[in-house]
């Protein structure tokens, strides 16, 4: 019981902290000032009451950016799982489904996978330019595959259950058999990507643009403020401090969220969670 | 022989990719500062001028004759361009793998044996935490922590084997760390519940019955078989630490393949980006494969015929 009683307490901390961002994305032009305003006579001011997390090297206000930091890693979170759930669940519906895209489909997306995620996420910025709408472009095109691999996985299964069969033998046309008895079926193992996709997006954005290929410069994300942070290590110690808190409370809240949502729609694995000891 | 379908695709998306560039691939890489001629000029010497099809065997071609094509700003063949650079990426993956499972598997192990008591929840808690820390930030809190506040490292920079080994390890302890400790935390989570798994199995049971000390059914018995899906994990984790190894390098400064890339995009040189990303993708093809390979050695059930 204990064990059951931890985990849901865990699952409300992820959530809590999951839902403080985004609270903190959705209002931040009401509690910071604009994140772009430059002061480059207060530049490097240590954390105090005028400037709680400090200024930048270029006088910004680094409260302010890491506040809209918060919005722009909601965003990019939110549009990748849009976009990979878009395109991931095509693919893998019409590679379940039918036989004969299922090689041509599975091989493309075999490709896309042999590239590690962040590689094949700096060619695609490489190619695309730094713009934050390509930055969801070239993260969704890393993990649509990932998505596509899941969703073929179950439907190949619902495919061969007798209400697919009864339907098919009804007359229902393909459309209507996948829209209406294939996905909801296979969404569960979906919604359980979907919040490791989320977390994965939050990442490789802010690795994107810490390494100067992600967003531009001048926007407010986690990313850029540590890029900046890196060459004032020693001065301004804040810069690198508050935004990695940022990412690491928010990507700490979305893996507990994550888990729980596992834990909860996976009846074996909750099973597995409830086992009392030594059995 | 399954590798050369997904062998094929990334040399496709590798030549996809620059031709996907908005606008002329020729101008593209010729930047835009470059005047009409110049673009036209460049666009022959590379044969971008040819259809689209003839290029992309053209493409096939060279890259299995080895050759990667010329790196636009350094004026030297890709493949030399990445020789230079590959030393650190290599030591760096390696012994930040090394970290990963010396740490990782035995964590696991240990949850695994001592399942929900204090230690377990501790190290799982703290396994939950690595994973949520991103390695290049990991990187920076442990240059500002070891490298500018105690001093005990070199904050940045890295070593070359032929100017001693000593040096070269002392350069790599902070980056290893801090992209091994994050995967070691995702080894040790895997290995956890593949043995939680094994432990409930029958022979498990039987091992018990027949008065086996929990010692020799936990490390004897169980550890071998839950050591299939964390070897697939060490695979994977191999690969991420290639990855990982490219961000950290930002970190530290490390002159590798990470380096090589990221400066490339800057500069749109897209051949250098092309036979980076190329060849990363090729060794992380080849680990899987390697990895499919072991379980012959590792699990007694697998025989491949």
């Amino acid at each position: 019981m204990l064990r059951v009683f931890v985990r849901r307490k865990i699952v409300a901390v992820g959530t809590v902290l999951v839902l403080i961002t985004v609270a903190i994305g959705l209002v931040a032009p009401l509690i910071a000032v604009d994140p772009m305003r430059m002061d480059v006579a207060k530049r490097l001011t240590r954390p105090g009451a005028a400037y709680w997390f400090g200024t930048d090297d270029l006088g910004r206000d680094v409260f302010a950016r890491v506040v809209y930091g918060a919005r722009l890693s909601i965003m990019v979170g939110v549009a990748v799982v849009a976009f990979s759930f878009f395109f991931g669940m095509t693919a893998g519906l019409s590679a379940g489904y039918f036989r004969r895209l299922d090689n041509p489909i599975m091989r493309v997306m075999d490709g896309l996978m042999a590239f590690p995620a962040i590689i094949l996420a700096i060619a695609l910025m490489a190619s695309l330019g730094p713009s934050v709408t390509n930055v969801i472009v070239a993260i969704g095109v890393v993990y649509s595959p990932r998505v596509a691999r899941v969703v073929r996985g179950s439907v190949l299964v619902i495919r061969e259950t007798a209400y697919v069969e009864a339907a098919r033998a009804l007359g229902l046309t393909n459309v209507w058999i996948i829209l209406r008895h294939v996905v909801p079926n296979c969404l569960s193992p979906v919604i359980v990507q979907g919040s490791f996709v989320f977390a994965a997006a939050v990442l490789t954005e802010a690795a994107l643009s810490f390494l100067g290929v992600g967003v531009p410069p001048y926007v407010p994300s986690w990313g850029n403020i540590l890029s900046e942070g890196r060459l004032y290590l020693q001065q301004a110690p804040w810069l690198v401090l508050y935004p990695g808190a940022a990412i690491m409370l928010t990507i700490f809240g979305l893996n507990l969220l994550g888990d729980g949502v596992r834990d909860l729609l996976d009846p074996r694995l909750r099973g597995a969670a409830d086992q009392p000891k030594n059995t | 022989m399954a590798l050369i379908p997904v062998a094929l695709v990334v040399a496709t998306v590798a030549f996809v990719l620059i031709h996907m560039a908005p606008g002329d691939p020729g101008s593209v890489i010729a930047g835009p500062d470059a005047t009409p001629e110049d673009v036209q000029k460049l666009s022959q010497q590379l044969g971008l001028d040819r259809p689209l099809l003839v290029q992309l065997f053209g493409w096939y071609g060279r890259l299995l004759q080895g050759d990667l094509g010329r790196s636009i700003f350094l004026r030297k063949p890709v493949v030399e361009a990445i020789l230079d650079r590959v030393e650190p990426t290599v030591l760096l993956t390696l012994s930040a793998t090394f970290i990963a499972i010396l740490i990782g598997v035995p964590s696991g192990v240990i949850s695994a044996r001592f399942h929900n008591s204090a230690t377990d929840q501790a190290f799982m808690t703290l396994a939950l935490l690595g994973i949520s820390i991103p390695n290049f930030l990991l990187g920076l809190l442990f240059v500002l922590f070891f490298g500018v506040w105690l001093s005990w490292f070199p904050v940045a920079g890295y070593s070359p084997l032929e100017y001693g080994v000593a040096q070269t390890l002392r350069s790599l302890v902070l980056p290893s760390f801090a992209l091994g400790l994050v995967q070691s935390a995702l080894i040790a989570r895997i290995a956890r519940s593949s043995m939680l798994d094994v432990l409930r199995e029958q022979f498990i049971t039987t091992g018990r019955s027949k008065g086996l000390g929990e010692r020799a059914v936990v490390y004897k018995h169980a550890f071998r078989n839950a050591l299939v899906p964390t070897v697939t994990v060490i695979g994977i984790s191999f690969a991420v630490l290639i990855s990982g190894a490219v961000v950290v390098e930002t970190v530290f400064n490390i002159p590798g393949l990470g380096r090589l890339i990221v400066s490339a995009v800057l500069r749109r040189d897209y051949p250098v980006i092309q036979g980076v990303v190329l060849c990363i993708a090729g060794v992380y093809m080849l680990v899987n494969l390697l990895v499919d390979l072991s379980y012959l050695a590792i699990d007694p059930r697998v025989r491949y015929q």
